[in-house]
């Protein structure tokens, strides 16, 4: 096939690029300049190799006022870690509960969970401060993240993957003598594999971008998140060290990066080999 | 060694009565295939005799001994589903160990089973593929190496080829009757096809509406069918039905398009004038006898013989086939005789078969 570029199309997309990754560059290229130049608006669009031992120390001192980055990064992954897993978890075992068992009120309690998806989590959050406030998990990091994993989107997706799964699949395993639970975890769960990799890094990626909760519940700044950490960073006053910021920013980036590209691979695989 | 008993058995689903009356014996070793057009109740027999749906009303017995209470898993009994079933992410040795694992089953003595089914049904080199990986007719075997590995006391068949393309089917058909014949696993067998049903029972069930409409061996199903409907049903193309009064007091019919036939196996009993339906099959058709002229309308090469499918002359007669050998006349009008010794004789309002001196 001899055909002509296609100009225009290309040059859509080189405008899209630039529009998504300049600003990420911006932060990259400022994290290495010095933070008097970035606010004298002096940023130099090339890094600066010299500035790329500041990584190192923002990451194992810190600045000015904020934790050490590798400890609020720790928290940060263990939070959204298990807001990603507790939410799998959770929603896995409703939806299963939903679509497999005939139990009374099952239409009930499948549509209470569904009119949550309506409430925001803003709505709910003084009630749920006052409920942790009442178990003592204030400033803790349990309270971090137990509130979070209740998820009515994640139970409706799972709901539509174990409706897909073939009535006779599970007949079958009945007659081989699968209980419940086994039923679960050797047919349900490695079925639905694909879909829960793919939610995991929604999950991941959700987890590590709260904000308002860590900031309401947890006070002690041993339990800052990067991204409160990176709130902080930023004082009221002009004397912000911008550079630190933006390594603080850029090393903010990376954990969900990974788990993005490491996760992909294995649910696209999943999706595409996939057959129910 | 199993012999299968069911009593009295009804099933309702809300305001249905899928299952109306099912009183049902299989001897040990014996095949009994269930036939009947969709919606007559054959699938859910099948699936009240697995566990899989508990009956309204009546009992099902495994060799003398009550299970319809039980569990699926405790009865002893393996099934094979029509879309096969097979766990996606298994491999086939899995597909066909999982039952035999969750019983508790030694290492050795699961792989030996696993081993001698696959050998049986020829899958030794598929063992670790996926059931994505095979074709219709290899999972259609796992799926039959995973009822067999259990050594149930009875296998149940839900429509087990109807996935498969016609020559595959035709293969596999054969196989599954050898398996059965050589393992004597007492066996029943739904079908909608009528084909299968003749070739692989050793009895045959036809069900109309919930009810057993026939119960005989294949052979004595399609010579003396019980009423209109199993008429109909086995045999293809069908049976033709003319309308016809009884006559000379019982020992001949008078067809309403004119002519009458003796009957050649004995009077039937009943008033004179009383109203039949003759049943004739298409191949029981002469052609060249001036008994009735058929009007042709279609007519279908099937290369060793020929369909003609065409009507009586009068307003409003029912159609008709013939089934010739070699090529059809070509001709808008046929003479068509009846051969007597291959009548059927139905009551006409209730459909029922009447027999000589009934």
């Amino acid at each position: 096939m001899n055909r002509k570029p296609d100009y225009l199309t290309h040059a859509v997309l080189a405008l899209g690029v630039v529009l998504f990754a300049l600003p990420v560059w911006l932060v990259l290229a400022g994290s290495t300049q010095e933070s008097e130049a970035i606010t004298r608006g002096d940023l130099s669009l090339i890094p600066h190799l010299s500035g790329l031992p500041r990584y190192w120390q923002v990451l194992t001192e810190g600045t000015r006022g904020a934790e050490p980055v590798w400890h609020m990064l720790a928290i940060s992954s263990a939070m959204a870690l298990c807001i990603a897993l507790g939410k799998i978890t959770i929603s896995i075992l409703s939806a299963y509960a939903v679509v497999f068992f005939r139990f009374p009120l099952r239409k009930l309690a499948f549509w209470s969970i569904f009119v949550t998806l309506m409430l925001p989590v803003e709505v709910r959050i003084i009630p749920t401060y006052s409920v942790m406030a009442q178990f003592g998990l204030i400033n803790t990091f349990t309270g971090l993240w137990v509130p979070l994993i209740a998820s009515a989107t994640a139970t409706l997706l799972f709901r539509q993957v174990f409706v897909a799964i073939p009535d006779e699949l599970v007949e079958a395993a009945r007659m081989d003598g699968a209980g419940p639970l086994r039923f679960l975890r050797d047919i349900v769960i490695p079925v639905s594999g694909a879909n829960i990799a793919a939610l995991f890094v929604i999950l991941f990626v959700y987890g590590w971008n709260q904000y308002l909760w860590p900031l309401l519940v947890a006070t002690d700044p041993s339990l800052d998140t990067i991204v409160i950490g990176l709130v902080k960073m930023i004082g009221i006053d002009s004397d912000t060290d911008w550079a630190a910021v933006m390594a603080t920013a850029v090393m903010a980036l990376l954990p969900p990066v990974a788990v993005v590209v490491l996760m992909q691979r294995w649910f696209v695989a999943g999706l595409t080999e996939g057959e129910k | 060694m199993a012999t299968l008993e069911l009593n009295g058995l009804r099933k309702r689903f809300g305001d249905t009565q899928v299952l109306r009356q099912i009183d049902l014996s299989l001897t040990d070793g014996e095949m009994l295939v269930i036939v009947g057009a969709s919606g007559c109740g054959k699938s859910t027999l099948l699936r009240l005799v697995a566990g899989l749906e508990t009956p309204t009303a009546g009992t099902v017995r495994l060799d003398g001994r009550d299970i319809t209470q039980l569990d699926p898993s405790a009865r002893d009994i393996a099934m094979v589903f029509q879309n096969y079933a097979l766990y996606p992410h298994f491999s086939v040795f899995d597909n066909m160990a999982y039952g035999l694992r969750i019983r508790g089953l030694s290492k050795a003595a699961i792989q030996a089973r696993v081993d001698a089914a696959a050998a049986m049904l020829g899958l030794g080199d598929l063992l670790t593929r996926k059931p994505r990986q095979l074709s219709g007719g290899q999972r259609q075997r796992v799926a039959m190496g995973r009822a067999i590995v259990r050594e149930p006391k009875l296998f149940l068949f839900d429509e087990p080829l109807s996935n498969l393309d016609a020559k595959l089917r035709v293969q596999m058909r054969a196989e599954i009757r050898r398996l059965q014949r050589r393992l004597g696993i007492t066996s029943l067998y739904v079908t909608h096809d009528q084909v299968e049903a003749m070739t692989l029972g050793d009895r045959l069930l036809v069900m109309h509406e919930g009810r057993p409409a026939q119960l005989a061996t294949p052979m004595e199903v399609f010579e003396q069918p019980a009423d209109t409907y199993v008429a109909s049903f086995i045999g293809a193309p069908a049976m033709n039905f003319l309308p016809a009064i009884l006559t000379e007091h019982g020992a001949a019919a008078r067809l309403d398009a004119g002519p009458t036939i003796r009957f050649t196996d004995g009077p039937r009993a009943g008033p004179e004038g009383m109203a039949l339906t003759l049943g004739i099959r298409p191949e029981h058709l002469t052609v060249g006898d001036p008994q009735l002229r058929v009007q042709v309308d279609l007519i279908e090469p099937l290369g060793s013989e020929t369909l003609i499918h065409g009507h009586l002359p009068t307003a409003g007669a029912p159609p008709m086939v013939i089934k010739v050998a070699g090529r059809a006349p070509a001709s808008e009008a046929i003479a068509v005789g009846i051969q007597a010794e291959h009548l059927h004789v139905f009551n006409r309002e209730t459909g029922m078969r009447k027999a000589p001196g009934a």
